[in-house]
């Protein structure tokens, strides 16, 4: 009964349980939809009610009843294959030009890299700021670049109404103005292995202004403390998503968590300290040694020739650091 | 009705083992029914699992992390889809009802290869017996798509469940030809195609697809073979391949497999709707032909899986046009079915209460699928529970409603018993409410923004989910009244008629349960299939 008050009062406030309306785009994707809720609808009225009726009118009264020999008509079985044909081109018509306005790049826009990986969504900006967060200002055109560097991906924002694969090997594009301030979720909605469901990040629509403080503040991130850094580079390049930092819990992989010169044992047997080097091998080759307990092959992805020298020591001194 | 000596098909041949080495189209049909039957208790039990998980989300105390992690999750969902799709609804009617019934509906003694037919069982057992040893060997997690380059890097058995897929569909393929090759051969004289029963005509329609489409998922599947074994770069792009063409490729077979596995399902809804409203089908014709113009059109709609994939915006608005057609065939057999009612005589019997049930949730069904198909939509909605959602409603409350009505309906005929209608229809109410309890809000949560295929799920979408799992519960009470039924019947019904629902089809025409050669004398028909006058 709840459930049922909730979707009355829902219905009755118009309201489609589609997310907030980020964008113009949403809006005209809601408008289509909503014609589409009403003449689905009528139709499921007509038929399963047609269906009711009959039921109802004609029940078998006796073994001996005796029913119409209607085999067919032309006129009645014309109207119910053009009038449907109509409706299904005109809903395709209308579904063009709204996914035309979707997948015409505006010239003018702010392009972001964005790369999806295991689990994990990174933005790359033009001055060079890495965030796991998309910042993007209000009232502008952005243009999301698309990159998968494992599998497949697909980057969706319920409130703006688009998604875009990320595909391995090739780049896609996703454009959209955002109208509100605020954060929007993204999901990751393409299946992608174990933490599927876990790779999300935020969208955050902030003013002109506050965009541009945070990109500069962003790229001055190379004037922190090394272990600030690395703790910057520990959410940037997704570590955070397998690896608990503030408790010895197991995540995916193991905690990080005081772990920095205890000795570990690995699924050989074999015993080593945690220090620069065992860090340093982790990253580069994440199957040479592996903590007994954990799946063989390791699921952590190789960061060979994705850490620069600096990021390395500035993440090998965050591990340092968690006391 | 000829003699009545107490033989049939079941007791002619005595002992176990004979079923074995059986080549009577009726004991194969049964045989894929014990199989069938074992593989869908399996891929139920997984969806359960999977709604159990789905009840809370995982930081919920005690019921909201049921599994032990994503990866076992992942493992669950891949094998109650790959079971479902690849085990239990493409074999389910042609297999089961369509190879005990296509020959008794044309009037012939067997199918036309009777040997490939019991070849064809053992080929599908082979492939099925494979694809349940990847569970004890290391559980696959690629979901049933196998998609590219995800199912190139996981570390699990890809390469046996593939061989497994492509080793059923050869067996499908094989099912097939044989069914298209009885209907050209053997039809009873005076049995012309157009007064063949429309099962038969939706079998038919599905054998050409099973033919044409499914080589193309055995290339595809034997391709990722290569890709995986040699490291022929094919469809990984570490290798120089395009992981878009494996969804191409894919598509261009699954999507003409939905229609291998709604087809059948129509056929059965056109010989339950007339029975139990004893009355002339409305538009013969239209039904036949639609049949075959659906098998037809499902060819080239293949890329509206793919709007969102990287496709050009061009093809995403064509293969979105030809959806639209393929839309229509489906809107004139509802509408047909419908108009069947009308000044009929209606018996609310357990199958023709699924049959209702069938046009209630396809019409659901069928309306989303179109709202799917409007591109800029479609954006919104793929791979989120309102697909999902979709999908059920057309696989389940179109397919195995009928599955579900047909077996009752022909059960008296199957094993010349009589089962409890009661019971059967306790059954349907709990199918039938469960069914729309689980699914309905999997629409609302599609559209809240919920994508298909996640372990866990953030604190908007909990309630929904939970009513979605309690729906689940109601469905397993119903299968279990179903079972309950079908072992009751079996054991202690009442012995069955020849024709006891009045129908006006061959098979009914013979005892129940048929002998091994079906008629006693040849019949000859002078009349189509659906003369109530």
């Amino acid at each position: 009964m709840a459930i049922w008050t909730l979707l009355m009062n829902k219905a009755m406030a118009g309201d489609t349980f589609m997310p907030v309306q980020g964008t113009e785009i949403a809006k005209s994707v809601d408008n289509l939809y909503g014609f589409l809720v009403v003449v689905s609808f009528v139709s499921c009225a007509i038929l399963i009610g047609g269906m009711i009726y009959f039921g109802v009118k004609y029940k078998r009264k006796s073994a001996h009843d005796k029913t119409a020999y209607i085999t067919h008509d032309t006129r009645l079985e014309v109207l119910w294959s053009v009038i449907p044909l109509i409706i299904f081109l005109a809903v395709f018509a209308w579904g063009w030009v709204v996914f035309h306005d979707m997948r015409s790049m505006p010239a003018d826009a702010l392009e972001i890299q964005v790369t999806g990986k295991q689990w994990a969504w990174a933005a790359e900006y033009k001055n060079g700021v890495r965030s796991s967060d998309v910042v993007v200002p209000v009232h502008r055109n952005v243009k999301l670049v698309l990159a998968a560097e494992d599998v497949l991906h697909s980057f969706y924002i319920p409130s703006f109404r688009i998604k875009q694969d990320a595909v391995p090997g090739r780049y896609t594009t996703l454009w959209f103005n955002a109208e509100k301030l605020g954060e929007f979720h993204v999901f990751c909605a393409e299946y992608c292995g174990t933490s599927h469901s876990g790779m999300m990040t935020r969208l955050k629509v902030v003013s002109q202004e506050d965009f541009d403080k945070w990109l500069t503040s962003e790229s001055e991130i190379g004037t922190l403390p090394l272990a600030e850094r690395g703790k910057k580079y520990f959410q940037t390049r997704a570590c955070a998503s397998c690896h608990n930092v503030d408790n010895p819990s197991v995540k995916i992989g193991p905690s990080l968590f005081q772990k920095w010169g205890q000795q570990e044992t690995m699924s050989d047997g074999s015993k080593v300290t945690i220090d620069e080097n065992y860090v340093r091998e982790s990253l580069m080759e994440p199957q040479a040694k592996i903590v007994s307990g954990f799946p063989k092959p390791s699921p952590m992805p190789s960061f060979q020739g994705q850490l620069s020298e600096s990021e390395l020591a500035s993440l090998i001194e965050y591990i340092k650091s968690l006391k | 009705m000829g003699h009545s000596s107490g033989k049939s098909y079941i007791n002619e041949e005595p002992g176990l083992l004979s079923w074995f080495t059986s080549l009577d189209h009726k004991r194969i049909a049964i045989l894929y029914f014990v199989a069938v039957m074992t593989f869908f208790l399996i891929g139920g039990i997984m969806a359960l699992l999977l709604r159990l998980e789905l009840f809370a989300p995982n930081t919920a105390p005690n019921v909201g992390q049921i599994l032990k992690n994503g990866d076992a999750y992942n493992q669950v969902l891949t094998y109650h889809g790959a079971i479902m799709v690849f085990m239990v609804i493409i074999p389910g009617i042609p297999a089961i009802l369509g190879n005990f019934f296509l020959p008794l509906q044309i009037g012939a003694k067997d199918v036309a290869f009777p040997r490939l037919n019991l070849a064809s069982w053992y080929i599908f057992m082979i492939g099925a017996g494979l694809a349940v040893a990847t569970f004890f060997n290391s559980k696959i997690d690629t979901g049933w798509t196998f998609y590219t380059p995800y199912s190139i890097r996981t570390g699990t058995s890809v390469v046996m469940m593939v061989v497994a897929a492509f080793i059923m569909g050869m067996s499908s393929i094989l099912t097939g030809l044989n069914f298209i090759v009885t209907v050209h051969k053997l039809r009873a004289p005076g049995m012309t195609m157009f007064r063949m029963p429309l099962f038969t005509w939706a079998i038919y329609s599905t054998a050409i697809l099973q033919v044409l489409a499914t080589p193309v998922l055995g290339i595809t599947l034997l391709l990722l073979t290569m890709e995986r074994l040699f490291g022929v770069g094919i469809f990984d792009p570490k290798l120089g391949g395009d992981p878009v063409l494996f969804q191409h490729f894919f598509w261009f077979y699954s999507h003409p497999a939905v229609y291998i596995m709604i087809l059948p399902a129509m056929g059965i809804i056109s010989e339950l709707i007339t029975t139990y409203s004893k009355k002339t089908i409305f538009g013969y014709t239209a039904i036949a032909y639609s049949s075959i113009g659906i098998a037809a059109v499902s060819f080239f709609v293949w890329g509206h899986h793919m709007f969102v994939s990287g496709q050009s915006e061009l093809a995403g608005v064509l293969f979105s046009f030809i959806t639209m057609l393929v839309g229509v065939p489906t809107a004139i057999k509802m509408f047909n079915w419908l108009a069947t009612l009308y000044k009929g005589s209606i018996e609310f019997r357990a199958p023709m209460l699924f049959a209702l049930g069938f046009l209630f949730l396809f019409a659901i069904g069928g309306v989303t699928g179109i709202i799917l198909a409007v591109t800029a939509v479609d954006v919104h909605f793929h791979d989120t529970y309102f697909v999902v959602a979709h999908f059920h409603y057309v696989m389940v409350g179109g397919t195995l409603m009928a599955i579900m009505g047909g077996f009752y309906h022909w059960f008296p005929k199957m094993f010349g018993k009589m089962y409890n209608d009661t019971t059967a229809r306790i059954s349907w109410v709990f199918i039938f409410i469960g069914f729309n309890v689980t699914f309905f809000p999997q629409f609302i949560l599609g559209a809240m923004g919920m994508p298909r295929r996640y372990f866990d799920y953030i604190p908007e979408y909990e309630t929904l989910n939970k009513i979605s799992t309690v729906g689940s519960w109601m469905i397993a009470i119903g299968f279990l009244f179903g079972l309950y039924t079908i072992i009751r019947g079996l054991t202690s019904g009442e012995k069955a008629p020849p024709n006891p629902w009045g129908s006006k089809t061959l098979e009914w025409q013979t005892e129940s349960p048929p002998t091994m050669h079906n008629f006693d004398h040849d019949p000859i028909v002078t009349a189509g299939p659906y003369e109530y006058k």
